[in-house]
């Protein structure tokens, strides 16, 4: 074992890259649940994400249009999601099962034949001078496109809940829909796009892990990504800083213990890796004492009777 | 325009028409789908539905109905009761590999000691390695208010890896020429969950299936527990009133799914998988939470979703190999069911009436 | 003649069932209160979402300044000047005050001129209210407020006022009625809708009344007696419940120095509450909403579990025991909300007898259900109640309130506790069924039941109670006997003002 081979400045560079899926699909689902929907579909968006993405980036040979594509593929998805809970008043818990279940099967018959296949590469990007400096340059400037739209994404969901109309709408939507209803508010049109927004940040999610972490298609390659982000969303207290900053802490605790596993630490390798888990699991237990800020109509189901 | 017109109260023909009418819907739009994959959809639809009842080898595939409908039928009768009083335990597939792990542990432990009581003790262990599982996402919201969906599911990927640890580490099969996996169970009879009736299929985790189809039933209608059960689902607040006490009721219905797909994940490793393997698990967890639904939660209606869902993966397995089928359009259109089950559902609960347009 | 500012012409809507309004037609005058006044279920809401947009009227046709008016939604109403105070208050208790206001507003400004705008509003009409205050710990008084300024921000010229007074003090009444007279003055209409006459014939100039969903008469509530309004919005003459002389037993139930938190995040704590109860006593709780009522009847119910010596029944300390205990020994409640509280709502008639009577009606048996004993006591309720059903098997939720309510109450009468509480026994509930109800609660009283009432019916309070006593912010006042109890008595029990001042004129 050799602890010394783990460079610190590549640790935080991969940290970040680790997190970014995770930091999509959580700014996403933080979107819908501040709308009061609660979609534990995120898996299943993500994992169509991940292979709508990769089947278009490897067809067209462009990243850029893997991207979108992934977008809409998770958006799609989420469409699912929105006829059974919004149009067919379905119980939200059991409509994200479905979508996951459903996801998870039809992204596999999607991918068939690209197990295996290499993907065309998005690259970093690289500014003169700044991104030369030692330590800041490869940790802050030397990652690919995505990962500083992920953290752009972040900054305007943050500002547009917090200093806009369409935000404070947003919210007074997820808080009370009786009442935003009686205030003339399209509760479920709001809902609806929120729902949208979240399948495709979750798409996104995906294709990163497809097209730039992997970067290659297997089936069920997300392994509960999806499912750690909504963990993140109840850490983050519905906060979207607070979201980077968790994803920021799971990509590091994933990244760390591979690294572990490749320093070949005396730990078992399914001890390391089953580490992510629990560690989601000992930090909703810490943060469970606390469901103030969770929006009040959250998972209920919203039906305008006159 | 259309409008959604609230009942005064659930329509019971519509309660039962709808896993019919889900089921149609899926024929439909899965034939569609294997038409797109190029697969004559009456022909995929038939040899998926007929060849495993009716066709040439059925003689071969009906006892395999009971052999994968048992345990997602024994799953789905405990993740059902949860799922009717709101506690929503998604992690079965990892308290079956628990049930599994511990039941052939104990099994193992024995060996090579022929005896009456290893069996027993096996199942008990199998129960209990699924409870215990289960047990910790119960605790930690008795006693944190944690998300037990959250917590129950992690633990599938905890659990996996623990699969991974014993089928390479501790339950290995030291004569097993290094290869991964647990000594066969099948060929130690004491502790071999064998056929009851040869070529029957017929094996004792189908027995305890039915027998947790009856308590089911006898539990959600004749029994304080399961009408506590019932309400906590239905109204929370009055289930508070009435006097149920919220935390013994999480802590039974998630001890008892547990416990059941603990069993289910026996039952397997000791009989028709007999090797704990890396790969010994195959998603019963997850299809059990389509049976529960497909059943409408009702135990009956499990006993009837759970052969469904077994002709489906047999099925399916024929169109493979037949047809050329892909193993996870399978997947999908089990996939489908759900999502027309919850789609269909509304009509239980609400009429659809034509209105002029207005402002509802 | 002048034209009026909204006149209302034929206006018909039915609903599956059920004719909400059937051609009713009148007149609101520019600078006039009118009430609408009518029972629970004559139409009043129905009426006012046809005016607000949130309902289109099947057929007529409304008139707003002798222009054809029939707004899409609410949004559209707005513009037109129309504003509207919820009964149920459509607030977001995690946001703020200037947040909530800023939702009920077309074009709002930015945030912090919206502050200044909602304090010198506040100022000038009385309502005193801080912009940055999270709703959720505001009272109802203030919350209520919240809503006034919100509507007087966008100087409307109708404001429709859905029974603003059921969640004021007598004092805060008063000082709303100077607000909307200073509204009056100016030149705004308000359409006041109410059943408490009083009120109405100190405020409104003119009065309509809905039965059944049709108009059946208009009057000048100044020159009519209270009786005869009454008379037109029943359709018969009332029977007042009878009370017979009685004494009073030993104490039944004893409460003493019980404080709690409230479950919910923005609920009241219970503070040091002290009251006895006899045998045979009516004790009447009154006291503005969300000021500890659910909280109260959760902890004497057993929902909420305290110190054991907190509450005694007959002698015993009751106060650890869970709620199937307290009513195997006698100790019965009927909470406020009847749909997924007091009752399941999808749950058969049959199954929410067995909610709360498995105990004393001896429907179980070793944990196994009688379902044909249970059956005939959901029967025995239904007969014995004269709950308008086709039979037991049918859906909570199937029943009108009143019916609903005749039911629950039923239920806990008919296994005849020794203390019984109930909350808000009929609110919602129509005259008739309000009358039958406040008679078995007497009934059982004279058998020597020790009674807790908790209502913001006041007038329910005085018919019923032998003693009163108000909460205010978690505080029970020291309970006083009923007879004698002035209005301003009673007013300062439930907590005077809450620190609302007069308009400044």
């Amino acid at each position: 074992m050799d602890l010394g081979e783990i460079n610190p400045v590549l640790l935080v560079a991969s940290l970040m890259v680790a997190a970014t899926p995770l930091l999509l699909a959580a700014i996403g689902e933080l979107v819908v649940e501040k709308a009061g929907v609660l979609n534990l579909g995120v898996e299943g968006m993500m994992i169509v994400g991940a292979i709508s993405g990769f089947a278009i980036s490897v067809e067209t040979g462009s990243p850029w249009l893997g991207f979108i594509a992934a977008a809409i593929g998770g958006a799609v998805l989420s469409l699912l999601f929105v006829v059974l809970t919004q149009v067919a008043l379905a119980n939200q818990v059991a409509s994200g099962l479905a979508l996951t279940l459903f996801g998870l099967g039809f992204s596999a018959l999607m991918g068939q034949s690209y197990v295996g296949v290499k993907p065309p590469s998005m690259g970093d990007i690289h500014i003169p001078v700044i991104s030369d400096i030692p330590v800041i340059g490869p940790i802050l400037f030397q990652h690919d496109p995505i990962l500083y739209v992920g953290i752009a994404l972040t900054a305007a969901v943050w500002a547009t809940l917090k200093y806009t109309r369409v935000g404070l709408i947003l919210r007074a939507v997820g808080e009370n829909h009786d009442a935003a209803h009686a205030l003339g508010y399209k509760v479920i049109k709001i809902r609806v796009m929120a729902i949208l927004f979240g399948g495709a940040c979750a798409g996104l999610g995906g294709a990163y892990i497809s097209l730039i972490r992997v970067p290659q298609w297997t089936e069920g390659m997300t392994a509960g990504v999806g499912w750690i982000a909504l963990a993140l969303v109840v850490f983050a207290s519905w906060k979207p800083w607070r979201a980077l900053l968790g994803a920021y802490l799971f990509g590091g605790i994933t990244v760390l213990q591979l690294n572990l596993q490749a320093a070949g630490v005396a730990i078992p390798v399914e001890y390391l890796a089953m580490s992510p888990y629990i560690i989601t699991i000992l930090v909703l237990v810490i943060l469970s004492a606390d469901k103030s800020s969770a929006p009040a109509s959250l998972g209920r189901t919203f039906h305008a009777s006159h | 325009m259309i409008v959604l017109e609230k009942r005064p109260q659930p329509s019971k023909a519509w309660s039962y028409a709808t896993p019919l009418v889900a089921v149609l819907a899926t024929m439909v739009f899965g034939g569609l789908l294997f038409a797109i994959l190029g697969k004559n959809p009456v022909e995929a639809i038939g040899t998926i539905f007929w060849e495993p009842l009716f066709g040439e080898f059925a003689f071969y595939y009906r006892p395999q109905l009971l052999v994968k409908g048992a345990p997602l039928v024994l799953i789905a009768i405990g993740l059902s009761l949860g799922f009717r009083a709101g506690i929503w335990n998604i992690g079965a597939e990892g308290q079956y590999i628990m049930g599994a792990i511990f039941g052939a542990g104990a099994g193992l432990a024995f060996y090579p000691l022929d005896a009456f009581y290893i069996f027993p003790i096996m199942v008990i262990a199998g129960a209990f390695g699924g409870w215990l599982w289960a047990m910790i996402p119960a605790f930690l919201k008795v006693r944190f208010g944690t998300n037990e969906i959250l917590v129950s599911l992690m633990l599938v990927y905890v659990a996996e890896q623990m699969l991974a640890s014993v089928s390479l580490g501790l339950l290995k099969n030291p004569e097993g020429f290094g290869f991964p996996g647990s000594r066969n169970l099948q060929s130690y009879d004491s502790a071999h969950n064998a056929e009851l009736i040869a070529g029957s299929g017929m094996h004792w985790g189908v027995v305890t299936a039915l027998i947790a189809v009856i308590f089911s039933y006898v539990l959600l209608n004749r029994h304080m527990l399961g009408f506590h059960i019932r309400l906590t689902g239905e109204a929370p607040r009055a289930a508070k009133f009435a006097g149920v006490n919220p935390a013994r009721l999480i802590l039974f219905c998630l001890g008892l799914s547990g416990a059941l797909a603990g069993l289910a994940g026996m039952f397997e490793v000791s009989g028709p998988s007999g090797v704990v393997s890396i790969d010994f698990n195959v998603g019963y967890g997850f299809t059990a939470i389509i049976v529960a639904f497909l059943g409408r939660l009702h135990p009956v209606g499990i006993l009837l979703a759970g052969g469904l869902m077994a002709l489906t993966y047999i099925g399916g397995e024929i169109a493979q190999s037949q047809l050329g089928l892909p193993a996870a359009a399978i997947q999908v259109f089990q996939g489908m069911l759900l999502f027309f089950l919850l789609a269909f559902d509304l009509l239980t609960n609400y009429r659809i009436r034509a209105a002029r347009s207005e402002v509802a | 003649m002048t034209t009026p500012l909204l006149s209302l012409q034929g206006l018909t809507k039915a609903y599956p069932g059920v004719v909400a309004n059937d051609q009713v037609s009148f007149d609101i005058g520019e600078g006039e209160v009118h009430a609408l006044l009518g029972e629970n279920g004559a139409g009043k809401s129905t009426l006012v979402k046809m005016i607000y947009g949130l309902v289109k009227p099947d057929s007529g046709t409304m008139l707003l300044r002798g222009q054809p008016f029939a707004p899409a939604e609410p949004r559209a109403a707005r513009a037109d000047g129309i504003a509207m105070v919820f009964q149920h208050f459509s607030l977001f208790d995690a946001l703020n005050v200037a947040e909530n206001i800023a939702l009920g507003m077309e074009n709002p400004p930015k945030m912090s001129d919206l502050a200044t705008r909602i304090r010198e509003v506040s100022e000038t009409y009385g309502l005193p209210l801080d912009p940055y205050r999270t709703v959720g710990d505001l009272s109802a008084g203030e919350r209520q407020r919240v809503e006034i300024i919100r509507c007087l921000l966008q100087d409307p010229k109708l404001l429709i006022m859905d029974e603003p007074t059921s969640v004021l003090t007598p004092q805060e009444v008063e000082i709303l009625f100077e607000t909307l007279n200073k509204l009056r003055a100016e030149g705004t209409s308000i359409l006041y809708i109410s059943h408490k006459l009083e009120e109405i014939r100190t405020l409104c100039d003119h009065a309509t009344i809905l039965r059944l969903g049709k108009n059946v008469g208009e009057c000048v509530p100044a020159e009519t007696s209270a009786r005869d309004m009454a008379e037109m919005m029943v359709g018969s003459t009332l029977q007042t419940p009878e009370r017979s002389g009685r004494d009073f037993g030993e104490v039944a139930l004893d409460v003493s120095g019980l404080s709690v938190p409230s479950p919910s995040e923005f609920g009241t704590a219970l503070r040091n509450v002290h009251m006895t109860v006899r045998k045979g006593e009516v004790l009447g709780i009154g006291g503005v909403a969300g000021n500890g009522q659910d909280e109260l009847l959760g902890v004497l119910s057993g929902e909420i579990t305290t110190a054991a010596d907190a509450i005694k029944f007959n002698g015993q300390p009751i106060g650890l025991l869970g709620p199937t205990t307290r009513r195997k020994l006698g100790v019965l409640t009927a909470p406020e909300e009847r749909l997924g509280h007091a009752a399941a709502p999808d749950m058969s008639l049959t199954e929410n007898a067995l909610l709360t009577g498995s105990v004393r009606e001896g429907l179980e048996n070793n944990g196994f259900l009688k379902w044909a004993e249970t059956k005939s006591f959901a029967e025995k309720i239904i007969s014995a109640f004269d709950v308008r059903t086709p039979g037991p098997e049918n859906a909570a939720r199937s029943l009108s309130g009143g019916n609903l309510q005749k039911f629950v109450i039923g239920r806990e009468v008919l296994q005849n506790p020794d203390v019984l509480v109930v909350n808000q026994p009929t609110w919602g509930v129509d005259a008739a069924a309000a009358a039958s109800i406040r008679q078995a609660i007497l009934d059982l009283a004279a058998k020597g039941t020790a009674v807790v009432c908790i209502s913001q019916d006041l007038d329910e309070l005085m018919e019923i109670s032998d003693s009163f006593a108000a909460l205010n912010e978690g505080r029970l006042s020291a309970p006083r006997p009923t007879t004698g109890l002035t209005v301003d008595e009673i007013g300062l029990m439930m907590g005077g003002a809450h620190g609302m001042e007069v308009a400044h004129v």
